[in-house]
């Protein structure tokens, strides 16, 4: 719990205590009630039967000001909850928005929603649920008893007796049933993954006959969560009914004993003085214990926020692994120069080096293009200039200055990246295109241009033109078109500096073309760093980079390349006839 | 009350699929109407089987532990005025203590019962749900494939857990809480009326004014739950878009806009979440308040009563008790209600899945187990995904034992659809499919999967390590095999250098590349060495280096074996015995690579395309 409430911010704290105060004003005026019944029959026990209707108004009033008091503090609970919630998405939101690409990928986006939304849903509830029993119940429990004590050892030492066995009850079931509430968690984890995963495979898994193999393997995670909850249940069953025939079984002791205490007290006026005391202490006995009740509910639903707390705790405590440098802009005179200086780069977690001796300069307003087979190394090229990830040695250079000294928006805002997989927002065309910083002093002349060099013409001939609605993950276009919009957003920034890492092989070969034409007439000026896998969409960059397994198997224009490297030619062999290699 | 969203067991989340509800909102935080509340409920219970009469044996023991339990005021009444009694004319300890044992026994049976209760309830529920889980799962496995096409997998998975998981929630429990509140409520009422008719008119009528009151609050907050709801749906979404956008957002710098509508949709969510809570927060308030008023209104009138002599003081002792139990049970069986709804909503989900129409049963087919030469005809096929709209036309072709057949066209011209009619993942309309001269309806569809090699496009890894991905569903397969298959394809290399070789669990976050994958994939179909081959687009992600690699195993694999190749890259089918063009569900064009280019038709059309911007 001490966790939680580092998310209290200190209009948070305020009202709580606000709130505090109407709970102890709310648990003064519960307790107040039984008093008035001790009151009342005491009057009529002693025949002040005249007392009797001004003390029940009274009784009446309290149980008004209970209402409203509790009122009040529902209300303010309410809201503290939300409150608090609404601070732990914005801490995850924030947190997550400063990942760079590699913190994202250790813990999965997936998992990253999850406990950004459902996750803080959890506790949002607990807390709501949790605060008011949480202060109330021991104020109640403790002032109920407080009335008790001094009255006759017997019966104090019934309510002790019931209070000790009940605690007895609710710690050995805790103990036992807690690790396994914790298991639903990760064990319901297991079940869904082996459902999607026979989703996700239905084909493979028939062409391979393997559906009973599946289920199988199904069965043995959901036979797992059913023995965990049937013992987790098997703990937790006789609970409720103890403790509520608790209840009824300490009224009925204090009874059975106040006959003997009854029995024994002096004077008839003394007796019935002790009678109209039985009737109230049982009140308050059932106070006592129906607060301890209540808690026992809430510690129900504790494993399931802690977990969830956990896993947003897991997620706070992870620092960005890509630190901000100070400068802003690049050495004068280098604009758009990207250079690499003997680099080599390992992902995380991993010995093995993905680049090895990478060095190479990329001059202002020219194209570079890279080449290479899979796992050779393209894309983490392409990472560590967008300090996605940091390299591991030598240098990565943007505009004369090392990547890691900048501040990181200030190197963003020189790029246009467009990633192999477009990514669309939803929301309308323009807001697509033009996106991200800047985005209010661009024109509807930047956006048009954009668009006709990204040769994404579609826009206009949508119903409502550059306003349609694209919805989530673009479901309303089609590949190729999500993709020029994605180009389109790229120059619609009019960068120093294009990555377009494997965008164009998601286009036919006429539009791959018409669109690297009219790159190279409309952006002028501009560095372009392509990565492709078709030779014919590289082959007329000014400088061709050739990765074989994170080394640099060769450098240089197409015909140089054709002559000198080995690999470079069976690619271009694998693609090309002859009369067109020439 | 019962909570504006229903908590699940976490980690339901469907990322990037929503599945399609009546009410906006994550499935967690949905709150559902059935369509038709008595057949969905009326089908669930007939469907569990024997666990109904555990349902129902769990009800019984409630009922009856409600019912001793209404018992108790009555002798806790005498007793007290037996006490009461005794301050005049002494204790009767003997007739107290028999009272005292009488009200014991009733309590310590009630705590049996409701023990019992306790865990036959939950636990039969627990038992169905996990019963649904299972049939659910081999249901998917028993579906025609068109179902899936119909529908997003983020509905089915939904249904099969988060809506199994309501079942098994609320299906024993609500059934229970409503007709042990309704005992109690009876059975209370009655011993009441029985008792005193004054008091009992004092203890009802407030209860029942409150429980009205808070009828109103609710049909009047409805809008409230239904804008958190909507709200968290939102803020669902956004949150999605953002992480899976991740790297743009930050290359463009879009983090404030990002924020700014993360802001707006979070207090907005803020705001409906807080009023919701409110709202279903004040009812056990109100409850608890009805409860206050009622022990009051017992005390004062019982007093009154006691005064004039028309009650002894031990009922109002018991009228105390009543007043407890009276306020809880109508709450309760509001509460039943509309756990009730949410269950027949659940049902209904989960059994439009289960009576989906399945495929063909085929126990009684032939399993045709032969040697396989591999003679494949198409006779007059025709096919539809939807009824109405034909795409393919029928469709004939005969290919020889041993041929190579390489199917080419645009999108949508049907090639997939000819390889998903030749493995029966979906049944012709009309025409007939033969394989060495056998009709494909006439064998098992299994014995049918059973002669093919197939790689998809989609390269599904599952969670398991590389050798178990790579033996898939195998006999034991030796070690060099496993090796040889994966050299074969350039992958062994890579394999080699992964923490635990061939031993290494892959997952989501393995980063194997998309080619990699393919690899795999391939690598898989050579280990599985079936008399036939397909590949449909089963190395779109492969760079054409690599896929120069592979075309050696490839062409080693499907040496004497009748193969089918998709393919988009032209270059990787040019030396296939046979190249069907397809258009429009039709064959255009057939022949060889050579033939197809010097008759300059679709087929030149295609492959010049790839070139036409060489210098």
């Amino acid at each position: 719990m001490g966790l939680i409430t580092k998310f209290f911010r200190r209009r948070d704290w305020a009202l709580t205590l606000v709130g505090v105060a109407f709970i102890i004003a709310q648990v003064f005026l519960d307790i107040q009630i039984p008093e008035y019944m001790n009151l009342i029959t005491d009057a009529f026990l002693l025949n002040n039967a005249d007392r009797v209707l001004s003390y029940g108004s009274e009784m009446v009033v309290c149980a008004f000001l209970s209402l409203g008091a509790s009122l009040v503090v529902g209300f303010i609970l309410a809201n503290v909850s939300a409150s608090v919630g609404r601070n732990i998405r914005i801490e995850l939101f924030d947190r997550v928005q400063s990942f760079a690409v590699q913190d994202i990928n250790r813990f999965s986006a997936a998992s990253l929603i999850t406990r950004s939304t459902s996750d803080v849903y959890q506790i949002q509830t607990f807390l709501a649920r949790g605060m008011q029993v949480c202060i109330k119940s021991p104020i109640l429990a403790v002032w109920a008893l407080s009335k008790i004590w001094g009255s006759a050892i017997e019966w104090s030492l019934i309510v002790i007796v019931g209070l000790v066995v009940l605690l007895v009850v609710m710690f050995v079931t805790l103990h036992f049933a807690i690790p396994k509430f914790k298991n639903i968690q990760w064990l319901t984890d297991g079940v869904n993954r082996s459902t999607r995963e026979n989703l996700d495979g239905i084909r493979v898994i028939r062409a391979y006959n393997a559906e009973s193999r599946q289920e199988e393997r199904f069965e043995q995670a959901n036979g797992e969560l059913l023995d965990n909850n049937l013992s987790a249940m098997r703990y937790m069953a006789p609970t409720f009914p103890i403790a509520q025939s608790l209840m009824n079984f300490i009224t009925l002791g204090i009874y059975w004993a106040g006959a003997g205490i009854i029995a024994s007290a002096g004077s008839h006026e003394q007796q019935l003085l002790l009678f109209s005391d039985m009737i109230v202490f049982t009140s308050y006995a059932t106070i006592v214990l129906s607060s301890l009740m209540q808690f026992i509910g809430i510690f129900r639903m504790l494993p399931r926020a802690l977990v969830g707390l956990r896993r947003i705790e897991e997620v706070l405590a992870t620092e960005t692994s890509v630190k901000d440098g100070p400068e802003t802009e690049g050495v004068e005179g280098s604009e758009g120069v990207v250079e690499f200086r003997d680099v080599s780069f390992a992902y995380p977690g991993s010995d093995h080096d993905v680049l090895e001796g990478i060095s190479f300069r990329v001059e202002r307003g020219s194209t570079f293009a890279v080449i290479g087979s899979t796992g050779s190394g393209k894309t983490s090229l392409v990472n560590l200039i967008t300090r996605f990830y940091d390299v591991t040695g030598g240098q990565v250079l943007v505009g004369g200055r090392d990547v890691r000294d900048y501040n990181v928006r200030a190197l963003h805002l020189r790029m246009g990246y467009v990633p192999q997989n477009a990514i669309i927002f939803s929301g309308s065309v323009r807001m697509n295109v033009n996106y991200g910083s800047g985005a209010e002093s661009r024109t509807d002349e930047d956006i048009r241009k954009a668009l006709r060099v990204a040769q994404a013409g579609f826009a206009d001939d949508l119903p409502e033109g550059w306003e349609s609605h694209i919805s989530q993950h673009g479901r309303n276009l089609s590949g190729g078109q999500k993709q020029r919009v994605a180009i389109a957003r790229a120059v619609c920034r009019s960068p120093e500096i294009y990555l377009f890492d494997d965008t164009f092989s998601a286009l036919d070969f006429k539009t791959d073309r018409a669109l690297r034409e009219a790159l190279r007439r409309e952006t002028a000026g501009s560095t372009v760093i392509i990565i492709a896998q078709r030779v014919g969409t590289i082959m007329d960059a000014d400088t061709i980079m050739v990765l074989d397994n994170g080394r640099i198997a060769g450098i240089g224009t197409h015909r140089e390349l054709l002559e000198r490297c080995e690999v470079y030619r069976d690619i271009a062999r694998s693609q090309l006839t002859e009369e067109e290699l020439q | 009350m019962s909570e504006p969203a229903k908590e699940s067991k976490g980690g339901k989340l469907a990322p990037g699929r929503q599945a399609p509800g009546p009410t906006p909102g994550p499935p967690w935080a949905r709150k559902e109407k059935p369509r038709n509340f008595r057949k969905a409920l009326g089908e669930l219970f007939r469907h569990i089987g024997r666990y109904r009469y555990l349902i129902l044996l769990g009800v019984l023991l409630s009922m009856t532990g409600s019912v001793l339990t209404t018992l108790g005021p009555q002798y806790l009444k005498d007793m007290s005025d037996e006490i009461y009694r005794g301050i005049d004319s002494g204790m009767d300890m003997q007739v107290i203590g028999s009272l005292a044992f009488i009200i014991i026994a009733l309590y310590l049976a009630s705590v049996v019962f409701n023990t019992l209760e306790h865990y036959i309830i939950p636990a039969t529920s627990e038992r169905i749900a996990n019963l649904l889980r299972r049939e659910l799962v081999q249901k998917i496995n028993r579906l025609p494939l068109n179902y899936y096409d119909n529908s997003s997998t983020g509905d089915i998975m939904s249904r099969i857990t988060h809506d199994a998981d309501t079942i098994g929630d609320s299906c024993g429990h609500s059934i229970s809480l409503l007709l042990t509140s309704i005992t109690t409520l009876v059975s209370a009422t009655v011993l009441m009326f029985m008792t005193n008719v004054t008091l009992s008119l004092v203890t009802i009528i407030p209860t029942v004014i409150g429980f009205l009151v808070m009828r109103v609050i609710t049909s009047r907050s409805h809008k409230y739950f239904v804008a958190q709801s909507r709200n968290l749906g939102a803020i669902n979404g956004h949150v999605e878009e953002t992480y899976y956008g991740h790297d743009i957002v930050r290359a463009y710098n879009g983090e404030e806009a990002s924020r700014e509508r993360f802001m707006e949709i979070n207090d907005a969510l803020y705001r409906s979440a807080y009023t919701a809570r409110f709202i279903s927060g004040t009812l056990p308030q109100l409850m608890f308040f009805i409860s206050n008023l009622g022990y009051v209104l017992v005390c004062i009138f019982g007093s009154m009563l006691v005064i004039q002599g028309s009650i002894t003081y031990g009922v109002i002792v018991a009228f105390i008790v009543y007043v407890r139990m009276f306020s809880h049970p109508l709450v309760a069986i509001t509460d039943a209600v509309s756990s009730m709804q949410t269950l027949a909503a659940s049902s209904e989900r989960v059994f439009d899945l289960l009576n989906a129409p399945e495929m063909e049963d085929e126990s009684s087919k032939a399993d045709l187990s032969g040697k396989v030469r591999g003679d494949i005809e198409f006779r007059d096929v025709s096919f539809s995904y939807i009824e109405g709209h034909e795409i393919i036309h029928h469709f004939s072709l005969k290919v020889a034992a041993g041929q190579k057949v390489a199917i080419v066209g645009p999108t949508g011209a049907g090639k997939t659809t000819i390889v998903n009619l030749l493995m029966r993942f979906y049944e012709v309309d009309s025409g007939d499919i033969l394989i060495d001269g056998v009709s494909t309806r006439d064998i098992r569809r299994s014995r049918v999967h059973e002669m093919f090699s197939m790689v998809l496009q989609d390269a599904w890894v599952f969670d398991g390590t590389v050798r178990e991905n790579l033996v898939f569903n195998g006999d034991e397969v030796s070690e060099e095999r496993i090796v040889a298959a994966c050299r074969a394809v350039g992958v062994h290399d890579f394999i080699s250098s992964l923490p635990e070789g061939y031993d290494t669990p892959l997952n989501e976050t393995s980063g194997l590349s998309v080619g990699q994958r393919q690899q795999l994939m391939i690598a898989r179909a050579i280990i599985r060495d079936g008399p036939m081959i397909i590949f449909d687009e089963a190395t779109s992600s492969v760079d054409t280096r690599t896929e120069k690699v592979i075309q050696k195993a490839v062409d080693d694999l499907t040496d004497g074996r009748t193969s089918f190749f998709i393919a988009h890259r032209l270059s990787t089918i040019r030396n296939c015995d046979v190249i069907l063009v397809m258009r429009d569900g039709r064959i255009v064009e057939t022949g060889t690579h050579e033939e197809l280019l010097a008759a300059g038709g679709f087929y030149s059309e295609l492959y010049n395309s790839q070139f036409e911007n060489c210098d």
